[in-house]
């Protein structure tokens, strides 16, 4: 017998566990009698948010998800789609929220940590991290703190693993200045005969804990990332589990030896919620039971209850189900990496989740009350009072700046759309000689080792155009990831998203949840990509106000050959450069940064979205890239077009290969000019160089296919406008910019480094 | 070419050591796991980059007293070529096969880029096929990559011309801009008196193919094959 006393349990302790009264008579019911205190608190991790989805699941069921190339869909670790020659490639995005808000550093760590996990699990060898991060403004002391742990973070947690951080994207606005989002995603390649799943399946089978041991760090963290934030968070912060990237890198590669081996039916992290989530998901999906005696799982502490122990959140853990005739085999992989394995239960056959200290029984439930009978709620939904505010702006009322030169140095400068290059150079973005593209491009690319082909990678998720048009705004952030891809020759295979909203209680809150969905659900659709997994944090609010609805949005493209290739940036004096897409349309400022850094204000729509040419748009783009016509494709975002013009002179490498010969000549340091005139597109000066709409896309191809072009762009009914030429040492728009490229690159590159300084 | 590439709990540059040697340059590699005592039969050894031990303590400090670098020692002691690269340089500095250390690099931040690096020697069984004083681009991607060492032994180490790579610019002269971690007198790479033992913190084996941005680091693959020949 053991001597652990547990204490009494009754509503106000569920409340304190993050349950409500409701939720509590449910339990009370499902049992039949008071459950006891590890029930209560196993229920509540898998009733909580995190884990059960009980306040989104009626909207997630709305996402396509079946297409031909899904070989795995949402419900597993991670999603994975089809990329031909036996291979697949796992994706998965989530996010840490909450545990970043309060400990920078380790919460974005262990994000990391968590992401990878899912990866592997599925049989996946992890080649590519993505970091999209949104912060609040830069001005502010606290939000540098916030952004300088994070990106440490993250940079140490990644590189010792020996995961390349490939991309990702950073969005600052108030909104986020005490909630930072901070998602992470994880893509891997996988044989399709080596694909793995979570599942217990085989009564007999032994339920095997390895990697780390089993601390008292992170109990309740899926509790806690389920409830706001407020000024008594930081009280919470031992909620947030403590990375350890080298344990991590031993632990992937003692499971990838354990998959290739084929000695386990099943393999599942212990990420939120610990053991309690891991081993309950797996016996659910595999509709068995099992039984743990948690005195046999590897602790660092003493003392620790069963209670404690499973649900603890300690990192660099995993739960493996095989047969009890390999488990000598399975602890000698563990042993040459030097990590533990031991036996601390079985697969059973009644559907049952039990308990046990050694003889002592602490929890007998039915899987099903806690995974199929946890509540699904939907949520009341109110069209929220300031949507029709900012709908009423008017842009004709905003002052027009007498010097435009200057304003586009000062949107260069907005930390925004200013080069990322501080965060990205922290990141190993290089280890496992994949990277084709590395950051700074619209997407970044890895090539397909043994094939000739690539993936484009991408995040995005413009948060001001969903919180002034949820449902537009979600649209869009489809759309940009899908042009993204597009711009770097990559047809759209899949995505996964993150959906990073405040309270779902408040009405006005779902209801920019649900509408956000909606626009997703509808782009999903118009351009035919699947959501293959996904994420959802609710609650990220502060004391005054939820944050921006931000779906972030990761996709994964496929590019058939490697000469495809495309990057944003011109590459040759004397190209010509087209402006592609929807070229005659008014010019629309409602939602830009070109508003919000110069004029103060975030009002307006969004620009909208016609998913229709979009997806026209994108065949256009794509097949010109097959018919090698293309130099370079930069898709206009933040900033109009005439960001995406100076992007397109400054955000090339700096230097050509020395030893190369020819090729490069004409590109210098600080990158190359162009000479344009803007004169045939509609519009006051200001709102053509700077306005957001959508579907454009920027090339630049040899002079002597702009004919050909322009065929194909009618083929496809594509707008398609020369409107200049690469080369020289400015960027110079007739009438409107003149401005030596080095300045250009100086604002945009030296705005970060400055402030982080 | 026959490389063994020595993977440590942490190393995570051993694939791309191994791939260098075996898909680029056609030589046969070999895994070695730290706890060998013994080398396999090999012509080089790579100490490849990483977080061996996860840098816990200092880096390569725990690393030093894996079993398989009573081997690795005996093998440079007879002559064969060893190649520490990044983590595999702070190994043989703390292993005392090369003098010196490594300090936090001066920004106190990782640093991931490509730079230029000026080539002091190419008479080593590393750098027969560089031009002297050209610069070649190799990306960098370490933490600790700030050459320390003691003025007699920097004094000891340009006097025995133990300098092999230097950060430079496009023109190859080493300037103070170009020094993306604060060594001394710019150093990238070392060799011990013998000419047999080279640490660098860059990563040839990371510039391979131009289809990754540079193929300068196939220079020192190449020069390896040269020698071996």
């Amino acid at each position: 017998m053991s001597n652990h006393r547990e204490p009494a349990v009754d509503l106000k302790l569920a409340q304190s566990f993050g349950l409500n009264a409701e939720e509590y008579r449910r339990i009370l019911a499902i049992m039949g009698r008071t459950p006891t205190y590890t029930e209560l608190g196993i229920f509540s991790v898998l009733w909580s948010e995190h884990c059960s989805y009980k306040n989104s699941k009626p909207l997630l069921k709305l996402f396509p998800t079946r297409m031909k190339q899904v070989l795995q869909g949402p419900g597993e670790n991670a999603g994975i789609v089809d990329i031909g020659d036996g291979l697949g490639v796992a994706m998965k995005v989530e996010s840490h929220n909450h545990p970043s808000a309060i400990e920078p550093y380790q919460g974005a760590a262990t994000g990391i940590g968590g992401i990878l996990r899912d990866i592997f699990t599925m049989g996946a060898r992890p080649i590519a991290l993505l970091d999209p991060l949104y912060f609040g403004e830069l001005s502010d002391p606290h939000v540098r703190h916030l952004f300088g742990g994070v990106v440490s973070g993250i940079a140490d947690y990644g590189n010792c693993v020996g995961i390349p951080t490939v991309g990702g994207s950073v969005f600052f606005d108030a909104s986020y200045t005490t909630n930072p989002l901070v998602n992470v995603l994880a893509l891997g390649v996988v044989e399709h005969s080596k694909i793995v799943k979570g599942f217990a399946s085989g009564p007999g089978n032994d339920i095997i804990a390895v990697g780390a041991t089993t601390g008292r760090d992170g109990i309740h963290g899926a509790t806690f990332a389920s409830e706001e934030l407020s000024d008594k968070s930081a009280a919470k912060r031992p909620s947030v589990q403590i990375g350890d990237p080298f344990t991590k890198k031993l632990l992937l590669e003692a499971t990838l030896e354990l998959i290739d081996s084929g000695l386990a039916v099943g393999i599942q992290d212990m990420g939120a919620a610990g053991l309690t989530s891991s081993s309950i998901e797996m016996a659910s999906r595999a509709k068995t039971g099992i039984e743990l005696d948690v005195s046999k799982v590897p602790l660092r502490e003493t003392g620790m209850t069963p209670y404690e122990v499973m649900l603890s959140e300690s990192q660099e853990r995993m739960v493996v189900v095989a047969p009890p005739a390999n488990f000598e085999k399975i602890k000698a992989i563990f042993d040459k990496w030097e990590l533990h394995c031991a036996r601390i239960g079985r697969v059973t056959d009644d559907g049952k989740v039990r308990v046990k200290w050694q003889d002592e029984v602490f929890c007998e439930v039915p899987v099903t009350a806690l995974v199929d009978d946890a509540p699904v709620y939907q949520r009341e939904s109110k069209k929220p009072a300031y949507l029709s505010k900012v709908a009423r702006f008017k842009q004709s009322t905003v002052p027009q700046p007498k010097d435009l030169d200057g304003t586009l140095l000062q949107l260069l400068a907005a930390p925004t759309i200013a080069s990322k290059r501080w965060v990205y150079r922290q990141y190993d973005h290089q280890v496992r000689t994949n990277t084709v593209v590395l950051p700074g491009s619209d997407a970044a690319v890895l090539r397909i080792r043994g094939t000739r082909k690539a993936i484009g990678l991408t995040t995005d998720c413009n948060g001001r155009y969903c919180y002034l048009d949820p449902r537009n705004g979600g649209a869009i952030a489809v759309a940009e990831a899908a042009r993204n891809l597009a711009c770097s020759g990559a047809r759209p295979l899949g995505l996964t998203d993150c959906l990073n909203f405040g309270n779902p209680y408040k009405p006005e809150v779902f209801y920019q949840m649900k509408q956000c969905v909606l626009g997703m659900v509808d782009a999903c659709h118009a351009l035919q990509v699947p959501v293959i997994s996904g994420n959802v944090s609710l609650y990220n609010e502060s004391v005054t106000h939820s944050v921006y609805p931000t779906p972030l949005i990761g996709m994964v493209g496929l590019i058939d050959d490697l000469s495809q290739i495309t990057t944003q940036w011109f590459k040759k004096p004397g190209d010509a450069i087209l402006l592609v897409g929807d070229v005659t349309a008014k010019p629309d400022i409602g939602g830009s940064e070109y508003l919000k850094a110069i004029h103060g204000k975030v009002e307006g729509k969004g620009p909208r979205m016609d998913l229709k040419r979009e997806k026209a748009l994108h065949g256009f783009v794509l097949d010109a890239i097959k018919s090698k016509l293309v130099r370079s494709a930069h898709d206009c975002a933040e900033g109009g077009l005439a960001v995406a013009l100076a992007e397109c002179c400054i955000s090339g490498p700096p230097l050509g290969p020395l030893l190369a010969k020819g090729g490069n000549k004409g590109v210098v340091r600080g990158g190359i000019g162009a000479t344009l005139d803007l004169a045939k597109l509609p519009g006051r000066p200001d709102f053509k160089l700077f306005g957001e709409n959508q579907s454009r896309i920027v090339i630049s191809c040899s002079p002597l296919v702009v004919g050909k072009l322009r065929t194909l762009a009618k083929k496809h009914k594509v707008g398609c406008l020369k409107i200049g030429k690469v080369g020289g040492r400015k960027l110079a728009i007739r009438k409107l910019v003149d401005l030596p490229v080095a300045k250009l690159k100086e604002s945009w590159e030296g705005a970060i480094p400055a402030q982080m300084q | 070419m026959k490389a063994a590439v020595v993977t440590f709990p942490g190393s995570n540059c051993d694939y791309d050591c191994f791939q260098a040697v075996a898909e680029h340059m056609g030589g046969e590699a070999r895994y070695v796991w730290h706890r060998e005592q013994r080398l396999p039969d090999c012509d080089l050894v790579i100490l490849p980059g990483g977080f061996s031990y996860g840098d816990y303590l200092r880096t390569g400090a725990i690393a030093r007293f894996s079993p398989v670098m009573g081997a690795v020692a005996e093998f440079a002691g007879r002559g064969g070529p060893v190649l520490g690269i990044c983590n595999g340089f702070q190994i043989l500095l703390e292993s005392g096969l090369l003098p010196g250390a490594m300090l936090v690099n001066r920004g106190l931040q990782f640093i991931c880029d490509t730079v230029h690096l000026r080539p002091e020697r190419t008479d080593l069984p590393f750098t027969n096929r560089l031009a002297g004083g050209r610069p070649f681009r190799v990306p960098i991607a370490h933490k600790e990559g700030n050459y320390y060492a003691d003025a007699a032994t920097l004094a000891e180490l340009e006097r025995n011309r133990q300098v092999v790579f230097r950060y430079c610019n496009a023109n190859g002269e080493p300037d103070e801009v170009s020094n993306p971690n604060g060594s001394l007198h710019n150093i990238a790479g070392i060799t011990n008196k013998a000419g047999n033992v080279l640490g660098m913190m860059p990563h040839p084996e990371r510039a391979m193919d131009r289809l990754l941005g540079s193929a300068d680091g196939r220079l020192i693959f190449e020069s390896i094959a040269h020698f071996l020949r």
